[in-house]
């Protein structure tokens, strides 16, 4: 009888760690399903991966993840900016891309949040594309080499693979 | 100096009623002969007066009149500077209902663009800039009654969730020290930003000034400077001090000069003058008007723009030729209605001409059927929309405004398209972005309603709705019933007819003691030929005593292939309804003091007596668009 009880706590322990598995294999697999359908799938998976939530999120949870990680890109970028911009020759460029992240934290990502919450993915791809539009213009307005290209690519990535994601919804 | 006083007949009669001479009839026979002498004597100095016509006793007379108006009667705000009324003087002497603080911030709405508070009212020079749309209005830093004019600003990515901004210009300089009033931005094809605008000087005239951004590479455009030579337009010979104002956006001929419309009015022809310059600073006018309608009354916040006649596109201002027709606006002083009509643009000469004389500005279509006024269109060359936006004002009292600290709110933005079927009518329809503010939905599909039913809805959240609703109709007249063409919206959804009132019941308790109805009515069940009313009631939609409670309606065409349909989005004390797609839109103000909260709901009416009607509807509950200040202290 006494054997009993550690085979019992053995059996419920395979039980736990295997179902526990088949969920994680679970969302996993729609990590990688929907990571597939973007244009980055290794930047995609190690933004989602390495995301809290990302384990028990549906697409939708997965879109609001990766609206986050625009939002954390734009905010380095602004930070970039600040530091550089004493020292910077591009003065009237860096200023304008300060204007462009900004509308981005102010606008963009609230309303793409907002619209993802309320279940109208139509309007967060717009705010996603209008993230990729001002880290577009932002490298544009530099004449000569511009000393913001590895963040405003970073938002870029961040926002078509939001875009993709967002685009499942609809 | 003519007194220019426009006010509404409820105060012409206490006009006549002050003025009617009071008659002392005496019963004393021997007071007969004292009168009769009296009587005569009076005649005859009446028939030397005449002999001497002196002109200037009969203008002291007039004046002497004049002043006891104006010391016995209030003017509504705005009128004596010379602009509109700007305050309601209908059922002033009301006493207010007794409103408690939840009745009162209930009526703020959740998605709808307002200032934090106090006053404000025309939407002023909007645009399209650097990724923000942009909107600036006549404000009241003060209070929340008309006056000391500036203009606030807003910007926001998807014109519905905004973001405040600082006043974008104060009335600081003596070309507009007595209000920045209203005006219009023109954008340039080099990138410039020209905004023109009517200021009130120091001597109470209205002249058009010239501002422009402090900063183009601004996005938002945060400051403004005045030219230094302003004003660039000062009123013509011929045209009054107070009788000319609101610029519009200008337009490039073939010649290289840019257009611009000023309304007036030359007695009571209202009228478009038309100036052209080519660097903005210096005007000539035009000999002839762009167009004038007799009768019509001053003519403010002129609006001019081309339609495309088969595209779904909205068309830049300067944009002219056969696939195009141009639509001419005008806000009526003496009516507060916004007028427009549909015609040809001759740029050879700077006329328009109406497609239809007898439907022309000023006695035609309206805009909006409802409490709507000072329009104002704008070309969003991104989204290639014409997009308009209007001045609801409020429809309580001013004691009702100063208790609760604000007044009046922006329409949701509307898309201007050409209505294709009929020719005549622009189809106006809240913006697509509206749509992001969605949250669940209801749906009911083949709801039948025989002659006098109301349905209630089971709708908890009934103050915040996007309501789309379709009718089908069944006559359940015999043979005899001869069709009522001379149906229309009636003393409201209470009167009943054959073929109507049937529609909603919104902001509406559960005891309906409040109700606000929205309707058709018909004259005959063949949707073909029949005449009918897209109408709101507004006679229940609250129990205070002062606040207004109009029936709005208008005709609207219907054609035999199309469903009887109506949208209707219900935001607190603003309902904006439109039938047929956006061929006729009534917008309306309610203060209910019951139907508010969660005690506010949506019924299905039926008061046709030969009708059945089979309703389908979509409601879609909106959430707020957390418009609020631009977020400085956040951002570096």
């Amino acid at each position: 009888m006494s054997m009993i009880k550690p085979f019992i706590l053995i059996l419920c322990t395979i039980v736990v760690v295997t179902q526990g598995k088949t969920v994680t294999t679970n969302n996993a697999n729609l990590i990688q399903q929907t990571c597939r359908k973007t244009p980055n799938y290794g930047l995609c998976i190690q933004y989602l991966n390495g995301s809290p939530g990302s384990s028990t999120a549906d697409v939708n949870g997965l879109a609001q993840i990766m609206v986050n990680v625009i939002k954390t890109k734009a905010s380095i970028a602004l930070n970039k900016i600040h530091q550089i911009i004493g020292r910077s020759a591009q003065k009237v460029a860096l200023n304008s891309c300060v204007d462009k992240y900004n509308a981005v934290l102010v606008a963009d990502i609230p309303q793409a949040i907002q619209a993802l919450q309320r279940g109208n993915p139509k309007f967060a791809e717009d705010g996603a594309n209008d993230a990729a539009v001002e880290a577009n213009s932002c490298e544009n307005g530099f004449s000569g080499k511009s000393p913001l290209t590895a963040e405003n690519r970073a938002t870029q990535d961040a926002a078509a693979i939001t875009a993709a994601i967002v685009r499942l919804l609809l | 100096m003519e007194a220019n006083i426009s006010y509404d007949t409820k105060t012409s009669n206490i006009y006549h009623a002050l003025h009617t001479p009071m008659l002392n009839s005496s019963k004393k026979p021997s007071k007969v002969i004292i009168v009769t002498f009296a009587s005569i004597v009076f005649l005859i100095s009446m028939v030397a007066l005449i002999i001497n016509q002196s002109q200037n006793s009969f203008k002291k007379i007039e004046i002497i009149h004049v002043t006891n108006i104006s010391s016995s009667i209030k003017l509504p705000r705005g009128v004596a500077q010379g602009v509109s009324a700007k305050s309601n003087l209908y059922n002033f002497h009301k006493v207010s209902y007794n409103w408690t603080n939840a009745m009162i911030s209930w009526q703020r709405t959740a998605f709808h663009f307002q200032p934090q508070k106090n006053w404000m009212n025309d939407p002023d020079g909007p645009l399209f800039h650097m990724g923000w749309y942009h909107l600036f209005y006549q404000y009241n830093p003060y209070s929340s009654i008309w006056g000391n004019i500036t203009w606030g600003h807003a910007v926001s990515k998807d014109m519905i969730h905004w973001l405040y901004l600082p006043i974008a210009m104060k009335p600081n300089k003596w070309f507009d020290i007595n209000g920045v009033w209203t005006g219009s931005a023109t954008l340039l094809p080099d990138g410039k930003i020209i905004m023109l605008y009517t200021g009130d000087t120091n001597e109470y005239v209205q002249v058009q000034n010239l501002a422009y951004p402090a900063n183009l590479s601004d996005p938002l455009l945060l400051d403004w400077v005045k030219y230094a030579n302003n004003p660039i337009i000062e009123p013509p010979p011929g045209i009054g001090p107070k009788n000319f104002r609101d610029p519009t956006t200008a337009w490039i001929g073939p010649d290289g000069k840019w257009r611009v419309l000023i309304g007036s009015k030359k007695g009571q022809t209202g009228i478009s003058l038309v100036y052209k310059t080519t660097n903005f600073t210096n005007f000539e006018l035009n000999d002839r008007y762009l167009h004038a309608v007799p009768g019509t009354g001053m003519w403010e916040c002129v609006d001019f723009y081309p339609v495309s006649i088969n595209g779904t596109n909205g068309l830049d201002t300067s944009i002219n030729g056969p696939q195009v027709k141009h639509v001419l606006k005008a806000s009526l002083d003496d009516t507060k209605v916004d007028s427009y009509a549909i015609g040809t643009y001759f740029i050879e000469n700077d006329t328009w001409v109406p497609d239809n004389p007898n439907e022309d500005v000023g006695i035609g279509l309206l805009l909006d059927y409802g409490r709507y006024y000072a329009s104002k269109t704008f070309c969003d060359q991104v989204k290639k929309r014409r997009i308009l936006w209007g001045w609801i004002n409020e429809t309580d009292s001013e004691s009702d405004d100063l208790k609760k600290g604000w007044a009046s709110l922006q329409t949701i933005p509307r898309t201007v398209l050409l209505d294709q079927k009929t020719g005549t009518n622009l189809l106006l329809w809240p913006v697509e972005e509206i749509e992001s503010l969605r949250l669940s939905s209801d749906e009911y599909e083949g709801v039948v309603l025989k002659p006098g039913s109301v349905v209630p809805l089971n709708i908890t959240q009934a103050t915040q709705l996007d309501i789309f609703v379709e009718f089908e109709i069944e006559s359940l007249a015999s043979e005899g019933i001869i069709s009522n063409d001379n149906i229309d919206c009636g003393k409201g959804a209470i009167e009943r007819s054959a073929f109507g009132p049937f529609g909603i019941l919104a902001i509406a308790d559960d005891t309906l003691s409040e109700q606000t109805p929205i309707y058709f009515r018909l004259s005959n069940t063949s949707l073909g030929s029949s005449n009918t009313f897209f109408c709101v009631d507004e006679t229940r939609s609250s129990k205070a005593p002062e606040v207004e409670k109009p029936v709005y309606g208008s005709k609207v065409p219907v054609f035999r292939d199309e469903k009887l349909s109506m949208r209707v989005l219900v935001d607190h004390s603003i309902i904006e309804s439109f039938a047929q797609g956006g061929r006729t839109v009534i917008s309306g103000r309610v203060y209910p003091t019951q139907a508010i909260y969660g005690a506010a709901r949506l019924f299905l009416f039926n008061n046709a007596t030969h009708t059945n009607i089979k309703v389908s509807l979509k409601i879609w509950h909106l959430g707020s668009a957390s418009i609020g200040p631009y977020p400085f202290h956040q951002i570096k």
